[in-house]
């Protein structure tokens, strides 16, 4: 069995903002790296966009050596504190720990955040300067690909600024991913890190408005486009315009990066309803449910026209909604919104099934005939995903773009332009953080290579 | 110790070059609660175009606020804002003077607007709106345009720049509702008025959102293009949020990248109007707070 993490009670922690897992102690975190078989060959490392020696860091805490430990994986992540939260470890490196096999897996994620956290309370400690190379990287987006190919740069001693087209750093891990998951300290604190690597980070910066990424490539010698997938989809029913209708990115960065849930001591506000209908079931819409309660809502649903099976969200994150008392509407799907003095009231809604399955391998959703239903909803959060942000794909002539409006590269992040590389969700369309962390990586190293050629 | 020393030095002139100073270097009330700021802000002012805008924010607490550029000096590396003081924000930004920074200044955001030589124009400012038409009216008299341009408000006292509208208008026609200046009544009596006497080419009109909506309605008949520029509730202002959709000819459109300005015989201005009023309740709330506390 593996050790369990104190978090909040959900009775409580729906009252507040605070972050719910409130991780490992001291004691607690020897305990779990004690499971640790220390493999020979071990397979969760492979599992592991960002390649961290997981047994190597393992093995460290087991030896109360924390120090060590962070620095282990410090080497090969420089975001611990992040990825110990928001990485999906049961897809990755936890799925393919051989303890899973029989019973649970060693709690990689835990013991990675506890490493984090144990490293902040006493101080993040500098990190060693490197010989200066005089190359120029420009980093458009700081977010979680931003930030880690930056910091990879720094560290082979290239000069690296980012561009940041908000008035704070950190992409989606500021204005997306809520307090009570993500503390934004804990952010502020992993990018104080960045910098102390020396990268400079300019905010305020819109690169395809204020600054061109032609004007870039005059400036610098190279440029990684990172700009994320921040274009909110919606589903063009009628009454989506409604008032009470939200993107669950404008209600989320309401919340999280403008701090509407300290309204009316932050400027910006946000209304929230007592019945509330969150349409999707990824981890965004888990966040925008969550967040629901929190600000005050009485019922929350979460509305998903595919199964439970078929949710995109994170197990943990759908545990944790349940257990705050959001209720699913599986095999459901809204067809139009009814309003009253343009305000959101109603929301029709349509029974599903399941058909064969499409292109995404899961199984395509069939509205049932004749099943359909109106309930009443006060605000609607429609979570139906992310397309990547077309801002500065747009402003750059020449540059292939795929489909989705997503920048085609090379598997190291190489685009159609020279010295222009692009990473995270700006090319693969929406994913994880890690994800983006481990594009942001891959193509540090492709960066770090033309630069040098150049 | 020397190369530290050295270490430290360049890194002061980087962070000096990266800081962010948007100081304000002229202030002017041009009218009841309407003032102007000059502001420092010499990448934005290289770049930007008539009909776009900027967002800013005054303090770490504070929300993100759109203003239309009311104009802009590329030598000086200056950009013109002109705001009522109606809510929290635009009270606080009033009381800032010259020499004051603001905190985010951020821009420039949107699409310029279409200008060239059309033949006869017709330039429509309400209200603060005076300023946001103002750089068109420039643009398209120096590309040539026989420019009329009409101005209005509710009374005289929130009237502000006929000289310098007239400067570079060919002809200036002033209203207000309650006749206390120039022309009693609404700006579609005048351009209506010229509609039917010679042939127009365009429309532009910025200002209230009822008021643009009738000079579409007063237009449409005569089939002149006419274009308006939404002034919808934004959070980023770079097509993340959608605060600001709004819907041009059936389609829903996001007026912060596919705008500002759109073809007025299309938009659905009641939705805006409608979507405009959704913090009403919030905005009240954070304005009588504010008044409180001063």
């Amino acid at each position: 069995m593996r050790t369990s993490m104190p978090e909040q009670k959900p009775k409580e922690r729906i009252k507040n903002f605070n972050e719910v897992a409130l991780g490992y102690s001291e004691e607690d975190a020897v305990k779990e790296a004690s499971r640790c078989l220390n493999c020979k060959k071990p397979s969760c490392v492979k599992g592991c966009p960002v390649g961290i020696d997981i047994p190597g860091f393992i093995q460290l805490i087991k030896e109360k050596r924390f120090e060590d430990a962070i620095d282990k994986i410090k080497e090969k992540n420089s975001l611990p504190a992040i990825c110990g939260r928001v990485c999906p470890q049961e897809t990755q490196c936890e799925q393919l720990c051989i303890l899973g096999k029989k019973g649970e897996p060693v709690a990689i994620g835990r013991l990675e955040r506890f490493a984090a956290d144990w490293e902040r309370k006493k101080g993040v400690k500098p990190p060693e300067k490197v010989e200066d190379t005089n190359k120029k990287i420009a980093v458009v987006g700081s977010g979680p690909a931003g930030l880690t190919c930056a910091a990879e740069l720094a560290k082979k001693g290239h000069s690296v600024t980012i561009f940041e087209s908000l008035h704070k750093t950190g992409g989606v891990l500021m204005y997306g991913i809520p307090e009570f998951r993500m503390p934004k300290k804990i952010v502020e604190s992993e990018i104080d890190y960045i910098k102390d690597l020396g990268v400079k980070i300019k905010t305020d910066m819109v690169v395809g408005k204020t600054i061109e990424v032609d004007e870039l490539k005059k400036d610098f010698d190279a440029v990684f486009v990172a700009t994320g997938a921040g274009l909110p989809m919606f589903m063009h029913l009628p009454g989506e315009n409604l008032n009470g209708v939200y993107s669950a990115n404008e209600f989320l960065t309401r919340v999280n990066l403008m701090k509407a849930y300290r309204f009316p001591e932050y400027d910006t506000p946000v209304t929230i309803g007592k019945r509330v209908a969150v349409v999707g079931a990824g981890n965004v819409a888990m966040d925008s449910a969550r967040t629901s309660l929190r600000l005050g809502a009485e019922q929350v649903f979460i509305v998903y026209r595919r199964s439970e099976k078929e949710m995109p969200a994170r197990k943990e994150e759908a545990e944790h909604a349940k257990q705050e008392g959001v209720k699913f509407m599986l095999l459901t799907n809204p067809i139009r919104f009814i309003g009253e003095n343009g305000r959101v009231k109603k929301m029709e809604y349509i029974q599903m099934k399941l058909g064969e399955p499409d292109e995404s391998g899961r199984r395509r959703p069939i509205p049932i005939k004749g099943s359909e239903s109106v309930m009443g909803v006060d605000t609607v959060i429609m979570a139906i995903g992310q397309r990547p942000n077309p801002l500065v794909p747009k402003s750059m002539p020449g540059l292939e773009t795929g489909r989705h409006g997503n920048i085609i590269t090379d598997e190291h992040g190489k685009t159609s332009i020279k010295g222009v590389f692009a990473g995270g969700d700006i090319a693969t369309g929406a994913a994880t953080v890690i994800s983006a962390m481990g594009m942001g990586k891959k193509s540090a190293r492709a960066i770090d290579r033309y630069v040098k050629e150049k | 110790m020397e190369k530290a020393n050295k270490t430290i030095a360049i890194f002061n002139i980087s962070q000096h070059y990266f800081k962010n100073m948007f100081k304000i270097v002229k202030k002017e009330t041009l009218a009841e609660s309407t003032k102007m700021f000059e502001v420092e802000a010499e990448r934005i002012a290289k770049k930007c175009m008539p009909g776009q805008f900027i967002i800013l924010r005054i303090h770490e607490k504070g929300e993100r606020v759109p203003l239309t550029i009311a104009d802009f000096d590329r030598d000086k590396g200056t950009i013109t804002i002109v705001f009522q003081e109606v809510g929290k924000t635009t009270f606080q930004l009033g009381k800032k003077n010259v020499g004051d920074e603001i905190l985010d200044f951020i821009g420039p955001l949107g699409n310029p607007s279409e200008i060239e030589k059309f033949g006869n124009v017709v330039c429509i400012g309400g209200g603060t709106g005076i300023a946001c038409v103002y750089p068109q009216v420039k643009m398209l008299k120096e590309k040539g345009n026989k420019v009329i341009s009409i101005i209005g408000a509710r009374t005289k006292n929130l009237l502000f720049w006929e000289e310098k509208m007239k400067k570079f208008s060919d002809q200036i026609i002033v209203t207000t509702d309650d006749g206390s200046y120039g022309r009693k009544g609404v700006v579609t009596l005048p351009l209506k008025e010229i509609l039917e006497k010679e042939k127009i080419d365009r429309v532009i009109a910025i200002g209230p959102p009822i008021m643009m909506k009738f000079v579409a309605k007063t237009t449409l008949p005569y089939k002149v293009k006419t274009i308006a520029s939404l002034n919808s509730i934004m959070v980023d202002g770079t097509g993340m949020c959608g605060a600001c959709r709004c819907v041009v000819g059936g389609e829903t459109k996001f007026a912060c990248v596919d705008g500002p300005e759109f073809d007025a015989h299309l938009i659905d201005f009641d939705l805006l109007i409608s979507r405009n009023k959704m913090y009403l309740d919030e905005e009240k709330k954070s304005l009588e707070l504010y008044r409180g506390e001063i």
